[in-house]
């Protein structure tokens, strides 16, 4: 017992030390060389200041932007204290909260897409995601915005679906995961366009 | 669930399986050679705990329990005084006592549970110094266990099953160290944060004001995954893409899951001599990920009846992957998301990369099912496979049932000892899972913890206990700490845990007492696929039967009611 507990606290410093302070020290030493933007967060920078992360949803409310998933974090897109919504696939909450998501894409994009219907709007714009900062929209929710935000900014349609294009992410070599348009990244690119 | 989904998840098979063998003859090298390279290193390590010879299977359990004690008690204390320690720069305060105390036993028990939200309560040095060393040190003490127990089915008339210094040391150095540093390189590679810089601020685009958590993460995760541990770095765990960037580092933290679970069983194959046996294992464990996967998919694709009814688009196909988006990330869509789900749930891993609290009641009851079964398909690293022994044990015993025959298993005669160890390392857990969630849904501290109100908020609870018990460690996360589910949700860990571990350790130990009997006519074949039905059937009737009244409760009724 005596035995066993002295080998246990000696194990304790040596295991500590090895796994605990040198392997991550290592592994942040290699990641600062090799990936220093990558490791750091991923950070953009526009005319020297921090805007945001390429891996982070923000808050657009502006009709000139291409709008975000919904979030359940407080405050919506908060990237220091993640959370899912968890709310079931039985609570009234969820039906309330689609209904109005819904109601409020219909009136944002209706007047530039006539005839659309609530059968037109892709789930994702509706539901929110896992971590509340899903970095990523759908190209089906990319492409309703669209309209929107090429008339609002006085662009040809054409331009902004290159825009999406470029500031869309595939599938991981091609195969893996989902393709995601890149919200922050593709408002950055708008902007640069529009000169503003 | 289009094509290119349901391939994503057949090659995450093939891979699992293709690196898994090598891996398993590697394992079953580290359990077993005299020498291994760097050996003055081990045997500097040995000389420095006092380890001296191979123990019995009652000493190797003293000494895997006192070990335990002062982690625990040294993660405990971190909590509470990392406010005043190095290593925080974003000042978080010490952490509460009832959350401190279950996430102790949380992490010693390579259950990872969390109360908690990694990234604004934990500081850098809990994080690094406490929790991922505990996802080496739980991961590791499953491994050593199960090697001792192996090693015991293999031995003929003895009573030593091996050191677990020794054990514990080599699982640490030559299996679980070198996979983490390469996952380590790959996630970095994606994207995953490793930097000891405090949070980041952004000024957003719209002018608000944007606080971007960071942190050694990557070093973390890819033990969290590689263990079978799972307590995520942020709190909604590798769904974050700071922790889970991309479709390929989504694939990887998936393969990572299950891989040394696949690997132990062709490990148990080569150390009992018995390859074939340890094929129709795997098997078994395949034939259930697929029926997992073949239920999971299928309901979240259909989506929930709340966003069917809603209008909205939720067929798959022109830019979208469609279906139950709630709670799910763009950029792995359904197929990564159900392959998570159910590779999270087979073993006892319990990171996510979605929110189950948010899955349809048939895509929810899979995972809910899979950790009720005792984490034994693939399982959890060590822990998986020494409780699917049991089930053995048990499908042998029935097999001779039936033909009137002592039964055996690679040579041994299977005895009442052997059975009673059996019965109690498989039946333990699920009526302790039972007992709780009774007990949870009829008092006060425990109804305060529910989120989702109505039959939802019985599954949200009887998850919550099943995957504590299980030491799985994800949640149906609505499901929220009080002083009573803390406490008694740490409880269930600590039970869980330990009550399985020393009966597989008293199993292995009685059977290398034994000499090995000649195979005869009479004996039950256990290397053909008559096993794998039995084996299969017998997990059903047990510890299958016995969820099924509490999923008519939950899930089964939360279907209907659509």
């Amino acid at each position: 017992m005596w035995r066993d507990l002295r080998g246990a606290v000696v194990a304790i410093v040596v295991l500590t030390l090895a796994l605990g302070f040198a392997y991550p020290a290592v592994m942040t030493g290699f990641a600062q060389v090799a990936f220093k933007d990558k490791a750091n967060g991923s950070l953009i920078t526009r005319d020297g200041k921090v805007v945001g992360s390429k891996l982070a949803a923000q808050d657009f409310k502006s009709p000139k932007y291409f709008h975000e998933r919904p979030s359940g974090t407080s405050p919506a897109y908060n990237a220091g204290a993640t959370t899912f919504a968890n709310l079931g696939p039985t609570n009234p909450d969820l039906a309330k909260n689609v209904k109005a998501a819904a109601a409020a894409i219909l009136k944002l994009e209706g007047p530039y897409n006539p005839g659309l219907v609530i059968g037109d709007i892709p789930v994702d714009a509706v539901t929110t995601s896992a971590s509340g900062i899903d970095p990523d929209i759908s190209p089906a929710y990319a492409a309703l915005q669209s309209k929107r935000v090429a008339a609002v900014r006085h662009l040809p349609l054409s331009t902004v679906q290159k825009l999406i294009d470029q500031n869309t992410d595939g599938r991981s070599l091609g195969f893996f995961g989902e393709p995601g348009v890149n919200v922050l990244e593709l408002n950055l690119a708008l902007d640069k366009e529009s000169g503003s | 669930m289009s094509g290119q989904g349901i391939g994503q998840i057949v090659v995450y098979a093939v891979v699992l399986t293709a690196l898994g063998y090598p891996l398993g003859i590697w394992m079953a090298k580290v359990y077993t050679a005299e020498r291994l390279p760097l050996g003055s290193v081990e045997r500097g390590f040995l000389r420095l705990v006092g380890a001296r010879r191979e123990q019995d299977w009652k000493g190797y359990a003293k000494t895997v329990l006192v070990f335990t004690i002062p982690f625990f008690l040294l993660l405990y204390l971190i909590q509470r005084i990392q406010g005043h320690l190095f290593l925080n720069p974003d000042k978080l305060a010490g952490v509460p006592s009832h959350i401190s105390f279950n996430t102790a036993a949380s992490f010693i028990t390579n259950t990872n549970w969390q109360y908690y939200g990694g990234e604004y309560t934990m500081s850098y040095l809990t994080q690094m110094a406490g929790l991922a060393v505990q996802n080496f040190i739980s991961a590791a003490v499953g491994m050593a266990v199960l090697a001792a127990v192996v090693r015991g089915i293999s031995r003929r008339s003895r009573n030593e099953i091996g050191s677990f210094w020794q054990d514990l040391y080599r699982t640490c150095v030559y299996i679980l160290l070198p996979l983490a540093v390469i996952l380590s390189v790959i996630l970095i590679s994606q994207g995953v944060v490793q930097t000891f810089h405090g949070h980041a601020t952004a000024t957003t685009i719209e002018g608000g004001k944007q606080l971007i958590a960071r942190g050694p993460a990557a070093s973390q995760i890819a033990i969290k995954q590689l263990g079978t541990n799972g307590g995520g770095f942020y709190n909604s765990n590798s769904a974050v893409p700071f922790e889970n960037a991309t479709g390929l580092s989504n694939f990887f933290e998936l393969l990572a899951i299950l891989l040394i679970p696949a690997g132990q069983v062709f490990m148990f194959g080569r150390m009992v001599m018995a390859r074939r046996h340890a094929w129709m294992v795997f098997a078994a464990m395949f034939v259930v990920f697929v029926i997992g996967v073949g239920v999971n998919l299928p309901a979240e694709q259909h989506g929930s009846a709340v966003l069917r009814s809603s209008g909205v688009n939720i067929t798959q196909g022109h830019g979208q992957s469609g279906g139950n988006m709630s709670d799910k990330e763009v950029r792995f869509g359904q197929a990564a998301s159900t392959n998570w789900t159910v590779a999270t749930s087979d073993a006892s891993n319990g990171s996510v990369n979605s929110g189950f609290d948010a899955q349809t009641p048939a895509g929810g009851a899979v995972p809910l099912v899979n950790l009720f079964l005792g984490e034994v398909i693939f399982g959890g690293v060590g822990s998986g496979l020494y409780g699917m022994f049991f089930y053995i044990v048990i499908a042998v015993f029935v097999a001779g049932l039936m033909v009137g025959r002592t039964p055996e298993w690679l040579g041994k005669k299977i005895e009442a000892r052997e059975i009673k160890l059996a019965a109690l390392g498989a039946l333990f857990v699920p009526t302790m899972v039972l007992t709780l969630t009774a007990l949870a849904v009829v008092t006060k501290g425990g109804l305060a913890s529910i989120y989702n109100s109505g039959v939802h908020g019985f599954t949200e609870s009887l998850y919550a206990y099943d995957s504590q018990s299980n030491n799985n460690g994800s949640a149906f996360a609505g499901y929220g700490a009080t002083n009573f589910s803390a406490s008694f949700g740490a409880i269930a860990m600590l039970f869980g845990r330990f009550v399985p571990l020393i009966a597989a350790l008293a199993l292995g130990g009685s059977l290398a007492t034994k000499k090995t009997v000649p195979e005869s006519a009479g004996t039950f074949r256990t290397d053909g696929g008559t096993f794998v039905v039995l084996l299969i059937g017998v997990i059903a009737l047990t510890a299958g039967l016995m969820i099924f009244p509490a999923l008519t409760l939950g899930p089964i009724v939360e279907g209907l009611m659509h």
